[in-house]
């Protein structure tokens, strides 16, 4: 139990990024669009918001301006995809390099200061159980955050009407053009808030899975969110199965370290990205199950003109 | 009034040229804009950038030798996303290339012999293919995207490397720095120009390139790459095997990629290291994209390309700029293009809002 | 009040222009409540453009709406529901992945309690006749149930007006009667109802009135009744078209191709498998498949033509060989050519020219590829000739296909295919929205081909054109062939019974027996 706990506790910090990233995708992609710079928006949150803690001192500043740092990145992206008729795949490419050169850039003097990590907050009663009450309501609040918006987009997608609209723009865009719904202002919204929540995950990253900056520090973990929604069939809690599964993984590497396996570090650290390879295949090799749960319209420009 | 787009009833010839070169503009004008930020003097900054490396034979020389792994991969690149196929781990498979090519060439380290050159551009070759081979079976057999399998797998070939830096291939006289011997003469690529580091890499890219043309624009193959990217159904109508065309220009790109990797480490660095290319796998996409995904186009983009790392450096010397602004200055040089292309199908339109084309 | 009853819409004037084209010209219209109106026009005359206006998905550059005698601005769908316009889109408006409440919800503007929808839209569908489960899941529904979808979320929002965009094209004639019957019972409650259709005999069966339009402008306005379908037919094409004399002989060539038993799964929850597939077609015939859209058109065609592989070499024979395992291109090689029903994206290559789109099914049989390399030269050469024999309308052989428009298209597709003169010819909906004109230069080359000793098999939706051209008939219904039965021998009743998946009366087993 001595060893368990933490290793537990590994596991929630590592998968709440992907979950933010993953979900703030999945929400993207359920309106119809591929945005491939979830690896840029997040590199962005983390600097912004890894700045902000140190210009402000406050952690609510600087989640606030790590989601705008997100926002920003995925409008320009929104803009170029919606507005310019810009194919998706290279503009999320671009977005991804774009953001991946200015977090270094604006990182430069950052590099080597430390933070003092996010304030933990226990929920009073339920945190002094036993066990449960350390793995879950002992934990900063974007842990709390990440769960809370798998209930909320899951009830949004599902249960109101804004989501069944969303989902009817990915589905079939042109339809949804034909109903007089705007399929530029709602791909919009969803694009910005995949914005958002890559900016949280990168906010995460920097002020708690690991509390300073280094360049690249999200080491492709924006790659492995988008292969989580395949891996989820756009579904907000196999979004959360996937995200608590790598999250597992990933830690992996750092206990098979402390335990004394004989294998070098570099082979645990390759386990991630392989095992990303491996969900993939499993999941991809069903042809028709993915084109049933993926949009129908994804990566598709739309050009209400024609 | 707000300016509107409006369908052009005709794709314009002229905007397929004039995009880079607008994009590029458009990139200066930003980039300016980021320096004033950063409180350096702009034109200064445009100086170092773009001038100062051109002014020397060193500096076009050096110019050759980046613009050589860019050229190289982004022609195989080019075709590759023609045909619609997103290899974009073409880092990883460049590292597989220097890792396979220089295992040859550190196996022969205490010999000479002219045939050690072709076997590890050779053996860099088969790296490349064989880690784009994985992309490509798994696409193929498994329909697993090949934009996240490519980039996952970059991702181990660096852990690879660098596992490899620390272990088998340290150099054993090395004082433990994770760094392999140095190649011996004959491992290294022979010197076009005395003085410089330009190395006869240079001419297999320009033979790239033609190659590249000629399959493109003459060949069945380059025919079904541009129909299975521009139109899928239209690709199995005409009775061409989408499977066939994704493993060709997938092992095409690894191919050129583990060639690269190769050249670079029997070229201008002359060991294996744990960092062996500034991101050239990465930025070989922007110079496919910039150069209009043409052969030819690839060549200068590539040339472009190659000064914005040259610059970058030229920069941090002069003005102590951080290396990044390279990074940066890409990401908006392929941004720009990209929004520019908007008015290859579109034209600005200013005054009275009127909807565009309708063809029903 | 019965004498003068005021009309519930009006336009006057309606003018619209694109580029290069005056659609609409100054185009008046009237309906009264309770009327079955008439939009009546070739392809290309406009009706769609001026029913994209009443409903505020094009804005008009000259003209007036009134509606009940009030001057109305439609500037979005929205605006039309308000005023209770309701569309039936040719092309639906739907979304596969959602289930039918949810799709009708998302036509309704303001927010909706789906439970209470599901009991409205179960009352609606049983007091019109319009059977629908409200919970089915769209992707799994057939083309006539997603019209009811369609006719239900219009009923839905009580409109005042119902406007119909070729309603026919995707049902068969059984199914059309129970439509007319539900169209009549609706007028009947006083609804107005705009009928867009270029088919004659419906018109005359079910309209009151009918507005003519030709080449963007109102020819007439006629009380149906009184006008015979050839005079009707008169106004819509200005002159008589020739009919095309079926092939008079009975076929009796070798056969040149030969489906036996191809059995193919489905690839995905959205194509239909192919069952028990037989068929035979002769030099010199023209063999028709009837069938609504979606039964395995697409499927058999891509089976046919080798775009999928048999499991069996045997189930598809070409000229005594069995083919099932060859490629599209081993199939080319043995003389047998296929036009695909989807033109840009299937049968052409949108965004290349048309010199590229000739190489791209004629390399072969025209010798346009010399050691892997391209011949460019005599590539254009066959572009051109193509061009030029099947008077194709383009700038030139250097513009991308997407420049052309859908009927010279397909002059030049079909043209495509008939200048590599093949032995076989599979052809899927000819002339679907092609202009009269070309519709004839196609047809006629199609019987011309069949003359020369090709077999020549097309599938349609169309069934007035496969009874004009085929020499036998069959349909195609649920991803398995019926019988076929020599079209002079029957009715659009019978066919449609075919269609259906109804297998005809003894009295048609003599004739079964032929094929």
């Amino acid at each position: 139990m001595d060893l368990l706990i933490p290793a537990m506790l590994t596991i929630i910090t590592a998968a709440t990024p992907l979950l933010f990233a993953a979900l703030g995708e999945m929400v993207t992609e359920k309106s119809g669009v591929l945005n491939l710079g979830v690896e840029g928006m997040m590199v962005m949150g983390a600097i912004i918001g890894f700045i902000a803690v140190h210009a402000s001192g406050s952690v609510t500043v600087a989640i606030f301006a790590a989601v705008l740092a997100g926002i920003c990145m995925a409008a320009i992206f929104a803009l170029f995809v919606l507005t310019f008729h810009a194919s998706q795949v290279p503009t999320g490419l671009a977005l991804t390099i774009f953001g991946i050169g200015l977090s270094a850039l604006m990182g430069q003097n950052m590099v080597g200061i430390a933070y003092g990590g996010m304030p933990k907050i226990a929920i009073p009663g339920l945190a002094a159980l036993p066990v449960v009450g350390t793995l879950f309501f002992q934990q900063d609040f974007l842990v709390y955050l990440s769960i809370a918006m798998v209930a909320a987009i899951h009830y949004f997608l599902h249960k109101t009407r804004a989501g069944l609209i969303l989902r009817a723009v990915g589905d079939s865009h042109d339809a949804a053009h034909a109903m007089g719904y705007s399929v530029i202002k709602i791909r919009f919204m969803a694009i910005l808030f995949g914005g958002a929540m890559a900016g949280l995950s990168g906010a995460y990253l920097s002020l708690a899975y690991s509390p300073m900056w280094v360049e690249q520090m999200t080491a492709g973990r924006g790659w492995i969110a988008l292969a989580l929604v395949v891996f989820a069939c756009w579904r907000p809690v196999r979004v959360l199965f996937g995200a608590y599964l790598f999250g597992g993984i990933s830690i992996l590497q750092l206990h098979a370290q402390a335990l004394g396996i004989g294998i070098p570090s570099q082979v645990m650290s390759m386990l991630p990205y392989l095992a990303t390879i491996l969900v993939l295949v499993i999941i991809s090799r069903d042809v028709s199950k993915i084109k049933l749960n993926a949009p129908a319209s994804l990566g598709r420009p739309f050009h209400p003109s024609r | 009034m707000w300016p509107h787009l409006v369908r052009r009833r005709l794709p314009s010839k002229a905007m397929v040229y004039l995009s880079p070169v607008l994009a590029l503009v458009l990139s200066m004008l930003a980039g300016i804009i980021l320096f004033l930020i950063m409180g350096v003097s702009p034109l200064g900054a445009l100086h170092a950038f773009f001038i100062e490396p051109l002014s020397s034979v060193y500096g076009l020389a050096e110019l050759g030798v980046k613009a050589t792994p860019l050229v190289l991969i982004g022609v195989a690149l080019a075709l590759g996303f023609k045909a619609g196929v997103w290899n974009i781990g073409a880092e990883g498979q460049l590292t597989m290339g220097a890792i396979c090519g220089g295992v040859v060439a550190l196996y022969f380290y205490d010999r000479e012999g002219f045939y050690i050159i072709p076997l590890m551009l050779g053996a860099g070759v088969f790296g490349g293919v064989a880690w784009a081979a994985i992309v490509a079976f798994l696409r193929v057999r498994f329909n697993a995207n090949e934009i996240l399998t490519s980039l996952m797998l970059s991702y181990v070939a660096g852990l690879l490397l660098n596992m490899l830096m620390h272990g088998p291939l340290k150099d054993p006289d090395g004082f433990n720095f994770p760094e392999s011997r140095q190649f011996s003469d004959s491992a290294l690529l022979p010197l076009l120009q005395e003085g410089t580091r330009l190395h006869i890499g240079a001419i297999i890219a320009l033979a790239a390139v033609a190659l590249g043309w000629l399959i493109l624009s003459r060949t069945l193959l380059g025919y079904q790459i541009k129909v299975a990217g521009s139109a899928p159904a239209a690709c199995e109508h005409a009775g061409f095997s989408h499977a066939k065309i994704i493993w060709t220009t997938l092992l095409l790109g690894g191919g050129m990629a583990g060639l690269a990797g190769t050249i670079e480490v029997a070229g201008p660095i002359g060991q294996l290291l744990p960092n062996i290319s500034p991101g050239y796998g990465f930025t070989a996409i922007i110079v496919a994209y910039v150069g209009r995904l043409h052969p030819l186009g690839v060549l200068f983009a590539g040339l472009l390309l190659a000064l914005t790392y040259l610059g970058g450096e030229t920069a941090q010397i002069q003005l102590n700029l951080p290396v990044a602004v390279t990074g940066v200055f890409q990401g908006l040089l392929l941004f720009f293009l990209l929004a520019s292309d908007v008015l290859i199908l579109y034209r600005l339109q200013f005054g009275m809002a009127a909807p565009a084309v309708e063809t029903s | 009040m019965k004498d003068n009853p005021p009309y519930l819409i009006e336009l006057q004037g309606m003018t619209k222009a694109f580029p290069g084209v005056l659609a609409n010209d100054a185009v008046d219209l009237k309906i009264k409540p309770g009327e079955i109106h008439a939009l009546l026009g070739e392809n290309g005359a406009g009706k769609s453009t001026l029913v994209k206006m009443i409903y505020g998905i094009l804005k008009p550059d000259a003209g007036t709406i009134l509606f009940n005698g009030q001057p109305v601005k439609i500037d979005t769908p929205a605006d039309a529901r308000d005023l209770g316009i309701a569309m039936v889109f040719q092309h639906f408006s739907l979304f596969d992945s959602l289930s039918v409440v949810e799709n009708i919800s998302l036509g309704i503007s303001r927010a909706v309690d789906l439970k209470q929808l599901a009991g409205e839209i179960t009352e609606i569908s049983g007091r019109y006749g319009l059977p629908l489960d409200p919970h089915r899941h769209v992707y799994t529904l057939s083309v006539g149930e997603r019209q009811r979808i369609e006719i239900i979320r219009c009923l839905l929002q009580d409109p005042r007006l119902l406007v119909m965009d070729e309603p026919t094209s995707v049902l068969t004639p059984q199914e059309v009667r129970k439509l007319f019957l539900t169209l009549n019972r609706l007028a009947g409650e006083g609804l107005a109802i705009l009928y867009i259709s270029h088919k004659l005999d419906e018109i005359k069966a079910l309209c009151h009135q009918a507005t003519i339009l030709r080449l963007g402008k109102r020819v007439n306005t006629v009380s149906v009744d009184t006008e015979s379908t050839s005079s009707l037919a008169m106004m819509m094409m200005g002159e008589e078209m020739e009919k095309i004399a079926r092939g008079q002989a009975v076929a009796t060539g070798e056969i040149r191709l030969k489906v036996d038993n191809l059995t193919m799964p489905a690839m995905d929850n959205t194509s239909i498998s192919l069952t028990d597939i037989h068929l035979e077609v002769r030099a010199g015939e023209i063999v028709g498949i009837a069938g609504v859209a979606g039964n395995g058109q697409d499927e058999l065609l891509k089976a046919l033509n080798g775009e999928e592989s048999c499991q069996l070499a045997a189930s598809i024979i070409i000229e005594n060989q069995h083919s099932g395992k060859l490629g599209p291109n081993a199939r080319r090689r043995a003389g047998m050519a296929s036009v695909p029903e989807k033109r840009l994206g299937h049968g052409a290559i949108p965004d290349m020219d048309l010199v590229d789109n000739a190489f791209m099914t004629g390399f072969q049989r025209m010798g346009l590829l010399a050691k892997g390399l391209i011949n460019y030269s005599k590539t254009r050469t066959f572009a051109q000739k193509v061009i030029a024999d099947f008077g194709v309308k383009t700038a030139g052989a250097k513009v991308p296909a997407n420049s052309l428009s859908g009927g010279n298209l397909q002059k030049f597709i079909i043209g495509r295919e008939l200048t590599q003169q093949p032995d076989i010819l599979i052809v899927s909906q000819p002339t679907w929205g092609v202009d009269a004109g070309a519709t004839q230069t196609i047809r006629q080359s199609l019987r011309k081909l069949a003359d020369r000793g090709a077999a020549v098999l097309v599938i349609s939706q169309d069934l007035d054109e496969l009874m004009e051209m085929s020499d036998r008939i069959g349909a195609i219904c649920g991803g398995r062939l019926s019988l076929f039965y020599p079209t002079a021998e029957m009715t659009v009743e019978k066919v449609g019974l075919l269609m259906a998946g109804v297998p005809l009366e003894k009295g048609g087993a003599h004739v079964a027996s032929f094929s």
